[in-house]
């Protein structure tokens, strides 16, 4: 289970989809980097990404970590956002035979698990057919 | 640098050993491989795991284990990379003897897992993929596997049985493995009707929990031709990264950091995919081993399933993958895997393999990796 500061300093990232965008070859990271995997510059922007893309692959998860325990069977899956990142989570909203690779779907804002009745509440973002 | 060589391997049984601690299942290999070697002194020790802190609570495994080995106060060191922490302690051993720094160091790995729940071994084993962007919305490492599964039926028209002959195969060489964990056969049809994990992946696609551990004595081969044994060398090593998280590479089908890694160990000794006469890789899932055999320049991209239907893998095929049984039916304590597996080719090349034994076996590898392929590491081993 994370650590409050360790589930606050990711909300950028899960609330909002916020990336960096290199200045000098325009590769997006996401999450935030440092130096750029393509041409090593340090020079970032802030950037929103795309919030509709399609399915790159997926799977139906039955066996699941213990937090996600009553949640299973659900589907995760990798999507590629219009702006070409890719993500990985949870596919939902969606019956398991409807999933397909090219599928397009959009990011919504979700509850992803929960610790127990009275817990912290972890949220994040998902993905629904569009 | 100096030509390195093993001039010692030891491996007990692996499987679920309630009554044997870490501490103890390591030393029982490495006595192995300090009297198949002849020696009761080493200058170094290096033992890969992947997390003892999680499956046991226990760090500082440098010291732990050379003191139980009665070698205080030689240097040691632990290293890590995921389900590639042997093949890196390998590396780390060779690097460590073809310097020039150390003459005799034991090279070991063990991983105990069954001191946790199931729930406890998931989390451990996640922890090799990317906690905050992977792990946090629930995928598994069958998960993701099962995300490259899916990816490579797609694209390549990979089917469910081509998924399933990898484990049948892999079990038919386990069974000649009295070491294995699991060393009996199953069929196509229990495989496609194992429960499922992570669709496409089912149970009996998966390497499984195990106890074990593994270890190796290298020296330089100056000193190994004075042994009465056939001496294996160890001719190139090679190690290439990658992302760790799946969702950041641009092929899911692809596993680059092996290509990378066996690029740079063909190069180093000298050979070619078809130079080889056995191979072990890391089968960690069904899928796992198709995509290995392809970025090993083993076959063509994307005809890995098709090569497994066609026995061209198996034991007396064209090019035997995972004479040992694989991680599958031989077992997986992830840290003792990359070690295991250069003890098979050692054998295989000593011809002593019995049972499993390649014909004329001269050239080896070996191919080790982490996580879903945030890592990777390639041996080379060559009969002198
Ligand atoms: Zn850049």
């Amino acid at each position: 289970m994370p650590t409050p500061s360790r589930y606050w300093r990711e909300i950028p990232q899960r609330y909002r989809l916020e990336a960096a965008k290199c200045k000098n070859c325009g590769y997006i990271a996401f999450p935030p980097r440092l130096v750029c995997p393509r041409c090593q510059s340090r020079a970032f922007e802030t950037i929103i990404l795309a919030d509709a893309g399609k399915i790159v692959t997926y799977t139906i998860i039955r066996v699941p970590p213990q937090p996600f325990s009553d949640q299973a069977p659900y589907a995760v899956g990798i999507v590629e956002l219009d702006d070409g990142v890719r993500l990985t989570g949870q596919i939902v909203d969606c019956a398991f035979e409807e999933l397909k690779i090219g599928k397009k779907v959009k990011v919504e804002f979700r509850k992803v698990y929960e610790e127990g009745e009275a817990g912290v509440i972890y949220y994040g973002y998902k993905f629904v057919p569009a | 640098m100096r030509e390195v060589a093993v001039i010692g391997v030891g491996m007990n049984k692996w499987g679920e050993h309630w009554e044997k601690s870490l501490r103890h299942i390591f030393t029982e290999a490495a006595i192995l491989a300090l009297d198949d070697a002849g020696v009761d002194k080493i200058d170094s020790l290096i033992v890969g795991c992947m997390s003892s802190g999680l499956f046991v609570g226990q760090e500082h495994l440098s010291s732990l284990l050379a003191d139980y080995l009665g070698q205080v106060p030689v240097p040691a060191a632990r290293v890590e990379s995921a389900c590639a922490s042997g093949g890196l302690a390998l590396r780390t051993g060779w690097i460590e003897v073809a310097s020039g720094m150390s003459d005799v160091v034991l090279v070991g790995g063990v991983e105990k897992m069954t001191d946790v729940n199931g729930h406890e071994a998931t989390y451990a084993l996640g922890t090799a993929a990317d906690q905050e962007y992977e792990c946090y919305h629930g995928i598994t490492f069958p998960g993701l596997y099962a995300l490259i599964a899916r990816a490579h039926m797609e694209k390549y028209g990979t089917t469910r049985q081509q998924l399933a002959m990898v484990a049948v195969k892999n079990h038919d060489n386990g069974s000649l493995n009295p070491l294995a964990q699991y060393p009996f056969k199953v069929s196509v049809e229990a495989v496609l009707n194992s429960v499922m994990v992570a669709d496409p992946l089912r149970i009996l696609d998966c390497s499984p929990i195990t106890d074990g551990a593994a270890a190796l004595i290298l020296c330089p081969v100056e000193t190994a031709k004075k042994l009465k044994k056939p001496v294996v060398k160890i001719t190139a090593s090679g190690m290439a990264t990658d992302t760790i998280a799946l969702s950041s590479r641009r092929e899911i089908t692809w596993i680059e950091s092996t290509y990378q890694a066996a690029k740079r160990a063909y190069a180093m000794a000298g050979k070619k995919p078809e130079d080889i006469d056995v191979v072990e890789v890391h089968d960690c899932f069904t899928i796992a081993e198709i995509c290995v055999m392809e970025a090993l320049g083993l076959v063509e991209k994307g005809k890995g399933g098709k090569a497994v239907e066609d026995g061209l893998t198996s034991l007396h095929g064209k090019i035997p993958i995972n004479t040992s049984g694989g991680l599958k039916a031989k077992g997986h304590p992830v840290g003792a895997t990359g070690v295991a597996q250069a003890i098979e080719i050692v054998k295989q090349l000593r011809e002593e393999a019995g049972p499993r034994q390649v014909k004329g076996a001269r050239v080896g590898l070996t191919q080790n990796m982490g996580g879903s392929g945030g890592s990777s590491i390639v041996h080379i081993f060559e009969r002198g």
